[in-house]
């Protein structure tokens, strides 16, 4: 069965959404909704012949019998309002702000845990850049700290991720503890205005105890790094992933090393050109559990 | 005579910097107690990176900020105690918590270019019944009136006051006082000026921010600071005094604050050697200074190689994770070198040994 959705929100990472979207056969796109008749979102829209109403979160008031899945690219703010609205209707949400209403997902690290939840939190673009290398640390040994640094390019920074910057490093820290297992979380976001602009670039540091494995640290991580790739392909390692000695008096206590991953992301220059791996990647992992979501229901009704 | 600026001492937030962070309790009661009663009006007390900064990225603070802070707040008894923000490393919750301990000053800093994240906070900072204070780092990157733009927005978004932050001291003296002009004629609001000694500059450009209608002016005591160091408080108050200029600050007591407390808490001597004078040279963020010392030593390459490329790629402040990657960059590279010739090892068997040698 194909699975009907819509978007909700036609800025920067709608649009890349809907590229990514009209590409897939698990997922029938439907519409993309926004609240500006003008934006160049509901053009593209409209230009690839979906449909492109722009009344908001009313627009699923009167076609929810239409549309099974929903995802929700407006702003943290929106979210929470859209949220209670979604539910009432039945309409499952994978969520692409940092709202955090429902659980959140990483696919490389728990895409199957939430499958019948009716929202899902996608987290942050940095959380998808970061959270699977934290994990990758976490199975190899523990982590009593993490810590990611995000460096996004300006001109990829919407309005919403402006006037949003405390929910992102909020919710990336909460996601570095409940999907990475780091005890500890700690997130940072950089934008740099370079111009040309620059790639997304992620830095994750972790705490390494006395007595971890460091090749088994090493290994796990580029592991993770091919897994992520998997589903976004310009996911890579910007330089080897090295183990630093300290001592490093972190928030999780006293420890003799610690691993620095550095990572960097290229868009696939769906809508915004590729050094918007930040948009990629949060996209190309929401397609990610759509299409799982989908085959569940598929699973399901079978 | 009233004071026609007003001082606010950063030794104890930017001034963190020279001593990695680790500010202790004692310290920080002494300095603020000092420069309390010499009449400083205004003293920053945080994290050197702002509220929040204490990290791998950064550094951890050897002493959790919040106690520190409490303890200024407790010790001062005319000056109001001002904390620093970066929105990206602290959030608006931090602003609470510095507001219900009793700081009244809050300084919201962004990259001159990306005023639009400070919305947040600055709101949060007039709510809060605090002065906010717009602060627009690494000023050298942007022409007088772009960096207007950017100061109107922090003006809109409730700013008392907007700081020229020159975070690189990579400014000339004309190209501080062409900018402060810009923010003088175009703002409705006090302007200040936040200079570094990477160019030896940092006391003339405070003059000549003075002089074109700054009223707001950041010093170091000690000149302590990231770099060479930021504009010696008790030096501009003594040059200030000889010129008729009343700061209604007392030289001679801030002189033994300097040479007496924050002095022998300095790990080094703040002067303007070479990586100082790279800095400026190369428009690099200041505080990139003893991080690209600790990399460069880590991994056998150049520091001012580390700080010219940085300043090549327009590093901004807070990417500091980009210097290992930088390091690393440059270590593959000369291994690469030494091996041309050699067998055809490639880059990768190479970086493996460094990381062996690493462990």
């Amino acid at each position: 069965m194909t699975v009907r959705c819509a978007i909700i929100g036609s800025g920067n990472i709608g649009t890349d959404l809907m590229i990514k979207l009209s590409r897939s056969e698990a997922l029938e796109l439907v519409a993309l909704v926004g609240i500006d008749a003008a934006s160049d979102g509901l053009a593209r829209a409209r230009a690839l012949g979906i449909e492109a109403p722009h009344s908001g979160i009313d627009w699923f008031r009167e076609h929810a019998a239409e549309i099974d899945l929903v995802f929700d690219a407006t702003s943290a703010y929106v979210h929470v309002r859209n949220a209670p609205v979604l539910a009432g209707l039945g309409i499952a949400a994978i969520d692409l702000t940092p709202a955090a209403r429902g659980p959140k997902v990483v696919p490389a690290v728990n895409l199957g845990e939430h499958l019948d939840a009716p929202n899902v939190n996608m987290i942050t673009c940095g959380g998808q850049a970061t959270v699977p290398i934290v994990a990758a640390v976490s199975r190899a040994t523990t982590t009593p700290y993490a810590e990611m640094v995000s460096t996004v390019a300006s001109r990829s920074a919407g309005p919403g991720t402006r006037q949003n910057i405390d929910e992102f490093t909020r919710t990336t820290a909460r996601a570095l503890e409940e999907i990475g297992g780091a005890t500890i979380g700690k997130a940072i976001i950089v934008l740099n205005p370079a111009d040309p602009p620059i790639l997304m670039r992620n830095t994750v540091f972790c705490a390494l105890p006395e007595g971890s494995d460091h090749d088994a640290v090493l290994a796990s991580v580029e592991q993770m790094v091919a897994d992520v790739a998997r589903y976004v392909p310009g996911y890579r390692l910007k330089n080897r992933p090295v183990i630093e000695e300290g001592p490093f008096g972190t928030p999780g206590g006293l420890v003799p090393h610690r691993v620095v991953v550095l990572l960097e992301v290229a868009g696939a220059g769906d809508y915004l050109p590729t050094y918007a791996g930040n948009l990629d990647i949060m996209t190309a992992a929401a397609v990610r559990v759509g299409e799982a979501k989908a085959g569940h229901l598929a699973g399901v009704a079978a | 005579m009233t004071a026609p600026f007003r001082l606010t001492d950063s030794t104890l937030r930017d001034g963190s910097h020279a001593v990695a962070h680790q500010y202790t309790l004692d310290q920080v009661t002494g300095i603020v107690a000092g420069l309390d009663a010499a009449g400083v009006p205004v003293i920053e007390v945080s994290h050197g990176d702002g509220l929040g900064g204490s990290s791998f990225n950064y550094g951890f603070s050897g002493t959790d900020e919040m106690k520190l802070i409490s303890a200024a707040v407790a010790t001062a008894k005319q000056a109001r105690i001002a904390c620093l923000l970066l929105p990206g490393i602290g959030t608006a919750e931090d602003l609470k918590a510095i507001s219900e301990v009793g700081v009244s000053v809050a300084r919201v800093a962004t990259h001159c270019t990306e005023a639009d994240i400070a919305e947040q906070h600055i709101g949060m900072a007039k709510r809060l019944g605090m002065e906010a204070v717009g602060f627009l780092m690494m000023s050298h990157m942007l022409a007088p009136e772009e960096l207007l733009a950017q100061a109107r927005l922090m003006q809109d978004f409730g700013a008392d006051i907007v700081y020229c932050v020159d975070s690189a001291g990579a400014l000339t003296v004309p190209q501080a006082r062409e900018r402060i002009t810009a923010l003088v004629e175009g703002l409705d609001i006090a302007v200040g000026m936040h200079a570094h000694e990477n160019l030896s500059l940092s006391v003339a450009i405070s003059l000549a921010a003075l002089e074109a209608g700054a009223t707001h002016i950041d010093g170091c005591t000690a000149g302590a600071g990231a770099g060479a160091g930021n504009c010696p408080t008790e030096t501009l108050v003594t040059v200030c005094q000889k010129m008729g200029i009343d700061t209604g600050i007392e030289p001679l007591a801030l002189m033994d604050v300097a040479e007496e407390i924050v002095r022998p808490a300095l790990r080094r001597p703040q002067i303007v050697d070479r990586a100082a004078l790279t800095l400026g040279l190369a428009g690099v963020y200041g505080s990139f200074m003893l991080h690209s010392e600790r990399a460069a030593e880590r991994y056998g390459v150049s520091q001012a190689e580390i700080l010219l490329e940085l300043g090549r790629r327009k590093a901004v402040g807070g990417q500091e994770d980009m210097i290992i990657d930088v390091a690393l960059e440059l270590a593959a590279r000369k291994a690469g070198q030494q091996e041309a010739g050699q067998q055809a090892a490639g880059q990768q068997e190479a970086g493996q040994q460094a990381v062996g040698a690493d462990r």
